[in-house]
């Protein structure tokens, strides 16, 4: 017999409610033949207590009526005195209702937007069985409610509500040897089940309902962050000498793909029928390394932070002067080809909607510094979550800089209705040889494009990402071809 | 200052709300009169929540003022689509927020003065508080015909708005806030308080326009510290207290600790756009050749619940219509971020000639 350890199983045992001191109970459980044993103290929800018809206090001014604006709770909600009930409002006066009881929501007698009368009940809350005696209906001010439920035991003032203080007394605890989790160190019924726990050594039931916990309407005060309790993990199992394992309770959850999720769904779907293939390579960059520190400082003075993409994006579109069918796009019967006029180099961004792909409009037309100014904007419009249709579409060559969150080779796919795409690895300090046979120390990125098999063959793709290469390699070269 | 701030400080630490503290009604020579340094709005709603949940009222009541930079402020169960035109917003960079007090909305800029009394529940009184303010403005200036009516506000001349109302009330504690209009720019109003965008339908709070006015407009000689000057004489005078004007920065989270997390739920998108109640939109999207679409979209705390658009069938097929209103359920009401990103991507399989792009536009454009 597992004398200190208690398994509780949470069952409708009706006759049984009335009375909440219940003496040890003794159940044969099937064949485990395991004696049970315990106290209920907070049994499964059914219909136990009284139901209060909670009352719309006075508001003040002589205001007779108030309109519902937002309820905070809903029908079969556990509620806790103080959380908050709904929003009303009158003349231009907000007011946030909250409970006077403890208990579970059973009516709400308005919907939103309807008139609701002072004096008049706005909830149906069923309290525990024996809870509060019979108060007025008008709402006391806060402050005589406050006085009224403290304590005074040994000269140390402790607040609990009367239903709190039913359950200490129930179970012979002194509430000063409680530590209260509530606002200013009000004693919760939590509170005094967690103290048992401890004490006992029983193992306490999770609640039986999901402990729905109403939001405050402003943010809480700022006292120090309040321990929520939170459900209790069964054990079962003998205690053995590392403990007791913990059972995993965590649930699956399923939610529908929405909006652009959705959106996504069918066009990577449709962007892998497709036929890809790639090609890598490994560009040194330890010039162009060189070249942005000279130039970083002349393009913050214009207020514009550079980094390597503009670079990235301005090679690319000198090599798509070259090899235009890279900037091209097929219909659906891949029938027809259309060599596109701009270059709109999308730049895949990571968000917190995720990966979106604006584009820098006709790259073939502005400099380096265009370039980068217009990726300022772009990123400052992307993390404010702010980017328009616009700058998402319309793009015709991507470029992806996946390194700059980590990785050197990868796999991208083709966004349609585009043929092509790179994405670009992390920059890393690696050791190479030189012309004369030194090992020195080389700015490495790697380079993976993806291009479209049924129009762009294999020799086209390599000889664009030379091209490209060729460039960042020599930023020099890109001065002599700048259009 | 720095001695006053922390002066100040240890004065609500004697006053925050303790189990300790004893009840006893609000007695005279208990008030105390603060201004915020800050012109942000977002800081300066989150100090009026701060004081309300950090400052004991039963004690004494507190008189704050402030004033914002350019900023629009919807009342709490207002809909900010149809109370500003939030292109126009941004591009002018006014802020829009939403108070926690109900009422309608309001354009704050540095010309206007807002006042906030604090006072436990019992004490709420708003007509006290205006005619503290009407009787200020008559001491400082006799000249001036200023009234307040019963809406609540203040007219000038029997009929010139010069002063709003709205206010917040809680378990314990209240607020009364109004604005008072000294030298704001009126023309910045009219260009933003205006509806983002057609055919919404609402049950949220309406706004009720009157005619303005600015104080200086009729005592051109009163100074700003002249009128705050008058006001604390008549808050010390009317409520029976001795407090110099204590200047504040709502802006050290040392001196009010937690603030910040008041000011990032205040200027969150889902305080200031989530919190509108449901509305609908229902309007005809205008298409080339003359033709037209129609477009029906449920908004519920700001995310779009349902959508619909009906297209001429000889135009482009329903069904790539539908798959249009589909990648636009469950995102936010906006034309920016999510909703033109599942368009965007969307459009990447389109094969109408642009007209499926027409379309998305339209619906964007219709959409905050």
């Amino acid at each position: 017999m597992l004398t200190h350890q208690y398994h509780h199983r949470c069952f409708r045992v009706q006759n049984l409610r009335s009375d909440r001191t219940v003496p040890r109970l003794t159940v044969t459980l099937g064949r485990n033949l395991q004696t049970i044993g315990y106290r209920t103290l907070y049994t499964c929800t059914a219909n136990h207590g009284p139901i209060v018809q909670f009352k719309l206090s006075d508001i003040g001014e002589g205001i007779m009526e108030v309109t519902v604006k937002e309820w905070y709770v809903k029908e079969g909600d556990k509620v806790s005195q103080f959380d908050s009930i709904c929003e009303v409002q009158s003349d231009k006066a907000s007011v946030t209702i909250t409970s006077r009881y403890d208990g579970v929501i059973r009516k709400l007698y308005y919907d939103v937007d309807a008139t609701a009368l002072v004096g008049k009940p706005l909830v149906d809350i069923e309290t525990e069985a024996k809870l509060i005696q019979e108060e007025d209906v008008v709402e006391t001010p806060a402050m005589a409610r406050e006085e009224h439920t403290h304590q005074e035991i040994k000269g140390h003032k402790t607040q609990a509500t009367p239903a709190v203080r039913r359950l200490a007394m129930e179970n012979n605890i002194k509430l000063s040897e409680v530590v209260g989790s509530g606002k200013d160190g009000r004693i919760l019924k939590e509170d005094i089940l967690n103290f048992l726990s401890k004490q006992t050594g029983a193992i306490l039931p999770p609640a039986p309902f999901q402990d729905i916990r109403t939001p405050p309407t402003a943010p809480p005060p700022s006292a120090a962050p309040r321990p929520t309790s939170a459900a209790m993990v069964s054990r079962p199992g003998p205690a053995g000498p590392t403990g007791p394992r913990p059972v995993f309770t965590g649930k699956d959850r399923m939610e529908p793909l929405k909006g652009f999720h959705r959106a996504m769904v069918k066009t990577m779907t449709a962007a892998l029928q497709i036929p890809h293939f790639g090609y890598c390579d490994e560009v040194d960059l330890s010039q162009l390394v060189q070249l942005r520190s000279d130039l970083k400082s002349t393009s913050e003075g214009r207020g514009v932070k550079l980094s390597y993409m503009p670079f990235f994006i301005k090679a690319a579109s000198l090599g798509l002067l070259h090899f235009p069918i890279l900037n091209a796009s097929v219909d659906e019967g891949c029938q027809n080809i259309t060599y596109k006029a701009s270059h709109n180099v999308g730049v895949a961004m990571d968000t917190s909607q995720g990966l979106l792909v604006p584009n820098v409009k006709n790259v073939q037309l502005l400099s380096v510094f265009d370039i980068a100014q217009e990726l300022n904007r772009l990123q400052t419009l992307g993390a404010a979550g702010q980017l328009g249709a616009a700058d998402l579409s319309g793009g015709t060559f991507t470029l992806s800089n996946i390194g700059s969150i980590g990785g050197t080779y990868a796999k991208p796919v083709i966004l349609p209705p585009e043929v092509a795409i790179g994405a670009l690895g992390k920059i890393q300090v690696l050791p190479r040889f030189d012309p004369s046979g030194q090992v020195v120390r080389a700015h490495i990125m790697a380079v993976s494009w993806s291009a479209d098999h049924r129009i762009i063959d294999g020799a086209t793709m390599c000889r664009f990402s030379n091209l490209w290469k060729d460039y960042l390699e020599n930023p020099a070269r890109m001065v002599l071809d700048l259009k | 200052m720095m001695s006053n701030v922390r002066r100040m400080v240890s004065l609500f630490k004697g006053v925050c709300r303790t189990r300790t503290c004893p009840v006893h009604t609000w007695t005279s020579g208990a008030g105390l009169v603060l201004q915020s340094r800050s012109t942000d709005v977002f800081q300066n709603l989150a100090l009026e929540d701060w004081i309300e949940a950090n400052v004991d009222l039963r004690q004494r009541g507190v008189l704050l003022l402030w004033r914002n930079r350019p900023a629009v402020v919807i009342g709490r169960h207002q809909n900010p689509w149809t109370e500003c035109d939030l292109q126009a917003a941004t591009k002018a960079g006014i802020h829009v927020a939403r108070r926690r007090s109900g009422g309608g909305t309001v354009f704050h800029d540095l010309g206007n003065l807002n006042l906030t009394f604090f006072t436990s529940k019992k004490n709420y009184d708003r007509r006290r508080n205006l005619k503290m303010i009407t009787d200020a403005l008559r001491r400082v200036r006799p000249e001036l015909d200023v009234q307040a009516t019963d809406r609540l506000d203040i007219v000038l001349n029997g009929h010139l708005k010069i002063s709003g109302t709205a206010s917040r009330l809680r378990r314990d504690s209240s607020y009364h806030h109004c604005t008072l209009l000294h030298s704001a720019d009126r023309s910045a109003l009219s260009a933003v308080l205006r509806p983002s965008t057609s055919g919404i339908h609402s049950n949220a709070t309406p706004s009720v326009p009157s005619p303005v006015a600015n104080l200086v407009d009729h005592a051109p000689t009163l100074q700003w510290e002249e009128l705050l000057e008058a006001l604390v004489d008549q808050y010390n005078e009317e409520f029976g207290c001795t407090s110099a004007l204590t200047s504040i920065d709502p802006s050290d989270e040392a001196s009010f600790p937690g603030i910040g997390l008041f000011v990032s739920e205040l200027s969150s998108w889902e305080w200031t756009f989530g919190k509108t109640p449901k509305f609908s939109v229902r309007t005809v999207l205008d298409l080339s050749e003359h033709r037209s679409a129609q477009l029906h979209l449920e908004v519920k705390n700001g995310l779009v619940a349902s959508c619909q658009v009906l297209v001429p069938p000889d135009w482009i097929p329903q069904s790539l219509a539908d798959q249009l209103s589909q990648v636009l359920v469950g995102e936010r009401f906006c034309r920016h971020g999510a909703a033109a990103a599942a368009v965007s991507t969307l459009l990447r399989l389109d094969g109408t000639g642009g007209r499926l792009e027409e379309l998305s536009k339209a619906v964007l454009r219709a959409m905050g």
